[in-house]
């Protein structure tokens, strides 16, 4: 057992409706392991068990069969603190912010600390440093959050799940829904905190390109196995495996791909605008020289 | 409505949201549509940008008389959306899809769904049937008439909302970001199935959305900020406006936005390069020139 703190799944099955006659298994035979301190990517067409994966990871469900482990101790053992691993793992649903409810955004980021029943000052150290990692200018904190704007409530939203300090955040599709500049403000905010404060953060996404460009991991699910589980240029080299799947590639990746075929010696495996632009630049460069 | 040919005309067009106190006096007011004149022609695809709260989807919800300007006027297909007689005549030729696919569909069987709004409409029943499998197949959903919504994927179940709209045989079809919960293959279903019928069954589709890619095709793009159309022109023309569409906290589609990266770079692209095809042709283009970056 390593020292560093780490969510371990290993084997871990799950059947809706196990004592019907219409068994689903969402989950099968998954082993993972998040350890501290990774932005990782969770990817998977609608269905292919992410949401079932995503459940299972703070205890919110039971798996069918196989163990989980948090810092070495089975998560589903008898007495095991299984409120306290909700604060540990972090969840952040899909619109977050329809589950704000409080009077001013300082009073809603404060319920989760309030609930873990911490001192005043310590629940406003906390809910003072959740608003700061997610970029929420103070000036606002005594605001109603329903007179926010979209992105800015999806932070409060985000900031009151990170203000019972997780050590594993999971946000799924936190952008879904904002425009771009809103979405890149949310990633660029969560990539920032996820380095300030060295946890490990789980980004389920539907747009790969978000995933190229923010993680160093990338876990992929179909019919409820974990398809691939790698860096994200090895995990977007498998493009026909991926459109099989009801997934893609960045889009950057295809026209490499595209530019490749006709004889531009550029590296496909770039999956980012910025990676594609130097493969590119240095192709047109050699090609100058000849 | 001299010019028979558009199908949409929106003049001077202002609507207020009203905010009321707790006791329900009128507290202030909000402009989200701000004088908007546009005119669609018929058989278009028509997109619709702008950031969250910029007014599209006030300005959608127009289109089908949900809402009446608060000054200006709106006439669908001839008819001013503000007659109240006008109201269910301007909502059958003028149908509405929203983001979430679970809101929208009410049967228990695909084809019920899809038949729900003709049957609402008084159609007899053998049409109502047709429409059913003329709709379902134009969305590519007909081999799935027989199952239960919640069988299907995220992007099948648009396309069910879809068909829905399209049985009662509207001349306009408004798409309010459809594809903002879907994942990448739901994404393309959709766009695929407005793009046929747009150019199969010569409906008019008015595309809003935050995904830069899915507007390539449209005969014509509008932008708006602050409740007013600040750009609107082809697909290239707006997006080779790259920083102004930043400034409007938009983006350009991927490829775009490599050429133009690579342009500032130094190599000499034109601007508003759409697609992979276009970029590769142009680069092609300076190999052959010799050029250097």
């Amino acid at each position: 057992m390593s020292d560093k703190i780490s969510l371990k799944l290993e084997h871990v099955s799950y059947i809706y409706g196990a004592d019907t006659n219409l068994p689903v298994r969402a989950l099968d035979d998954i082993c993972l392991e998040i350890p501290e301190g990774q932005f990782i990517g969770l990817i998977g067409h609608t269905g292919s068990g992410k949401s079932t994966l995503v459940q299972h990871l703070n205890g919110l469900e039971r798996p069918t069969q196989g163990t989980i482990t948090y810092d070495g101790q089975d998560i589903w053992a008898k007495d095991y603190p299984r409120k306290q691993l909700r604060s540990q793992v972090g969840l952040v649903f899909q619109y977050p912010e329809h589950q704000l409810f409080e009077t001013d955004v300082f009073a809603d980021v404060c319920f989760g600390p309030k609930n873990l029943g911490l001192e005043k000052e310590e629940i406003e150290r906390r809910a003072g440093r959740a608003l700061e990692l997610v970029g929420f200018p103070k000036e606002f904190y005594g605001q109603s959050p329903f007179e926010l704007s979209g992105g800015q409530k999806r932070r409060v939203a985000i900031a009151g799940v990170l203000a019972m300090e997780p050590k594993i955040l999971v946000l799924d599709e936190p952008t879904a829904g904002l425009d771009p500049r809103g979405r890149d403000e949310i990633l660029g905010q969560i990539a920032h905190l996820q380095r300030e404060t060295g946890i490990s953060v789980v980004l389920v996404s539907h747009s790969m390109e978000d995933v190229a460009n923010y993680v160093q991991r990338i876990i992929v699910m179909d019919h409820g196995r974990v398809l691939f589980d790698d860096a994200p240029h090895e995990v977007f080299s498998h493009v026909k495996e991926l459109e099989a799947v009801g997934l893609a590639a960045p889009q950057v990746t295809y026209i490499l791909h595209g530019l490749r075929e006709r004889g531009f010696d550029v590296d496909v495996r770039a999956t980012t605008i910025r990676e594609a632009k130097e493969t590119i630049l240095q192709a047109m460069r050699e090609d100058g020289k000849c | 409505m001299e010019k028979q040919m558009s199908i949409i005309e929106t003049s001077h067009v202002s609507y207020d949201y009203i905010r009321h106190d707790e006791e329900g006096n009128v507290e202030g007011t909000m402009r989200a549509v701000d004088d908007v004149s546009l005119s669609v022609e018929a058989g278009q695809f028509i997109a619709i940008l702008g950031h969250n709260g910029s007014g599209k989807s006030t300005l959608a919800k127009h289109i089908n008389a949900l809402l009446l300007p608060t000054e200006g006027c709106v006439v669908v297909d001839g008819m001013d959306t503000a007659k109240e007689e006008n109201t269910w005549e301007v909502r059958r030729r003028a149908g509405m899809v929203f983001q979430n696919p679970d809101n929208q569909i009410i049967g228990q069987v695909v084809e019920e769904d899809v038949g729900f709004g003709p049957e609402n409409i008084g159609i007899p029943t053998k049409e109502i049937w047709e429409r059913v499998e003329e709709s379902l197949k134009a969305v590519g959903m007909y081999a799935y008439r027989k199952y239960s919504p919640n069988k299907l994927s995220g992007g099948q179940k648009q396309r069910v909302s879809i068909a829905g709209v399209l049985a009662m045989h509207p001349k306009c079809i408004v798409l309010d970001e459809p594809t903002a919960m879907l994942d990448p293959s739901g994404r393309r279903e959709v766009i695929r199935a407005a793009r046929a019928l747009n150019e199969v069954e010569g409906v008019t589709v008015i595309l809003i959305t935050h995904y830069m890619e899915e507007v390539i095709f449209a005969n014509r793009v509008f932008v708006m900020d602050e409740g007013r159309v600040v750009m609107q022109g082809t697909p290239r023309e707006v997006f080779s406006q790259v920083e102004r569409l930043k400034q409007l906290r938009l983006d350009v589609p991927q490829v775009t936005l490599l050429a133009w990266e690579l342009k500032k770079s130094g190599l000499p692209l034109p601007d508003g390069i759409l697609t992979a095809a276009e970029l590769t042709e142009e680069l092609e283009k300076l190999r052959s020139s010799g050029a250097d970056a």
